[in-house]
């Protein structure tokens, strides 16, 4: 079954792509993310632009309404995603560990749901 | 551990009055930690001492007893058993939720006695076991047994469950029956089952160990008329003594590891009662140092209560009075009527009869085991004549 982590990661301006954290967290992640693709579980991953340049969108009675900035009750600070497919949550969890993310914020693993087209 | 306080039970009622006066001159060891290891080491060597055959027999019966356990190892619980509680106490689980649902779907409890075990509505707990099944389901929990590295991260799990189990089926919490064996029986073997998967895990063998050292008592718990007997007036003729050894030689090799824990204090407990040849001769200063220690692994009031119930034997009726008296306000615990119990019995022998019998009506309204409520009425009986 199909499992989206997402990556939290500390508060904080994100890295300057010039700098050695930046490189090192690069081939970390870069580490962690072949590991999943050689395995076969790794389906996307990418890391996510700050909440400032996010968009909402709602509609209601069919008009489309978008605000600046993630909605408002999302406080948390989402840095990025990975979806893989895995047997079961125990290895799910295995590649969770493996995340860099897991080490300086935490990984919340979430299970998606296989639909079906309603017969 | 909620459970616990019931396995205690049998020290709440008359009292060793012997015991008090033989020991309410000595003070507390200032290291009870190192006391419990040093005691159980002392008794080691002791017995060495005793008997220069002694280690032989030992080596022996040790072989002897690992033989009988590897000759279960086959048989006890089948596979299918043994993944379905793996799965249950899967780490991804809340902790609670887990020992519900293996309660519930491992050893066939009812959503009300796995409520009771939890001192909570039934309805609560239905709530509880429904979102935790959804969990499992919904994530993809695997029915598995986990590999020996992620097994050792789940070992406390387990144990807690198969401990509740066995004090579950020790002394029912609801209902005419007071001892459902086949909950003990259940418990036990799983016990011995992970004994063989974990040999070298000084928790596990104590948690056998304290298995064996409580059901040994078993026969002598309900009398020809289905009540409860208490530990007093058993007759300790009637005691297991191949399983009370079992058990004490059991806690004697996991203690030799030098690695104490909660699992181990109980049966060192446990064993302070089914060693002791007659109820005057058990060793209260003892018990209550050992429930001190259980306070460091297990912080909770149900821990406290216990050691409450052995200080008042220990050191007379006030002293427990003490301590019960302060958790009567606890929320969860005021709910359970064994905490009255309790109380009611240490009010009596300090002759505050209307207390006393304020006391055992407060545990009659909480839904008592039929056994219990029979007692409880006999003894309000007592009191008014």
């Amino acid at each position: 079954m199909k499992y989206l982590f997402l990556l939290h990661s500390p508060d904080g301006p994100p890295l300057d792509q010039a700098s050695v954290e930046y490189a090192d967290l690069f081939a970390a992640y870069a580490e962690a993310n072949a590991a999943m693709a050689e395995a076969g579980v790794l389906i996307d991953c990418g890391p996510l632009q700050a909440v400032s340049s996010a968009t909402t969108v709602r509609v209601r009675d069919d008009r489309t309404i978008l605000t600046d900035g993630p909605a408002a009750e999302i406080r948390e600070q989402v840095g990025g995603y990975t979806l893989v497919e895995c047997a079961d949550l125990d290895e799910a969890l295995k590649w969770a560990a493996t995340v860099p993310a897991a080490r300086t914020g935490w990984v919340d693993v979430r299970p998606v749901i296989a639909t079906q087209a309603p017969s | 551990m909620v459970g616990d306080l019931a396995t205690a039970e049998d020290a709440v009622q008359e009292a060793c009055v012997s015991a008090l006066i033989q020991w309410s001159a000595e003070g507390q060891p200032a290291n009870p930690r190192a006391w419990l290891i040093g005691v159980a080491r002392n008794k080691a060597i002791d017995r060495i001492r005793r008997d220069a055959r002694r280690r032989e027999k030992e080596a022996a019966a040790l072989l002897e007893w690992g033989q009988r356990a590897t000759a279960h190892a086959p048989d006890p619980v089948p596979d299918d058993e043994l993944n379905l509680i793996f799965m249950c106490c899967h780490p991804a689980l809340d902790p609670a939720a887990r020992i519900a649902l293996t309660l519930r779907s491992v050893c066939g409890l009812s959503t009300a006695e796995v409520a009771a075990v939890f001192v909570v509505p039934e309805q609560t707990m239905a709530k509880r076991l429904g979102r935790t099944r959804r969990k499992i389901r919904d994530a993809g929990i695997p029915f598995r047994t986990p590999g020996l590295e992620a097994f050792a991260d789940r070992l406390d799990a387990v144990l807690r469950v198969v401990y509740l189990v066995f004090t579950q089926g020790h002394k029912a919490s609801t209902g005419a029956d007071l001892v459902r064996g086949e909950l003990c029986d259940t418990a036990v073997r799983l016990a011995r089952t992970l004994v063989v998967l974990l040999p070298g895990e000084p928790e596990v063998a104590g948690l056998l160990s304290l298995l064996l050292l409580t059901d040994a008592r078993r026969a002598a718990r309900i009398d020809a008329a289905g009540e409860l007997v208490l530990l007093d007036d058993q007759d300790r003729h009637l005691w297991d003594q191949a399983m009370i050894k079992e058990g004490d030689h059991l806690l004697e090799q996991a203690l030799r590891a030098r690695r104490p824990g909660p699992y181990q204090l109980h049966a060192a407990i446990a064993a302070c009662h089914s060693t002791a040849p007659h109820a005057a001769h058990t060793d209260w200063r003892q018990i209550a140092l050992l429930y001190g220690e259980l306070v460091r692994y297990e912080p909770n009031p149900v821990i406290e209560a216990n050691r409450a119930i052995a200080v008042a034997m220990a050191d007379g009726p006030a002293a427990g009075l003490v301590i019960l008296d302060t958790l009567s306000h606890h929320p969860q615990l005021s709910r359970w009527p064994q905490l009255h119990i309790a109380r009611a019995d240490l009010l009596r022998r300090l002759g505050r009869n209307a207390h006393a019998q304020e006391a055992y009506r407060t545990a009659l309204e909480l839904n008592p085991s039929l056994p219990e409520r029979t007692f409880i009425i006999r003894r309000i009986d007592q009191l008014k004549s």
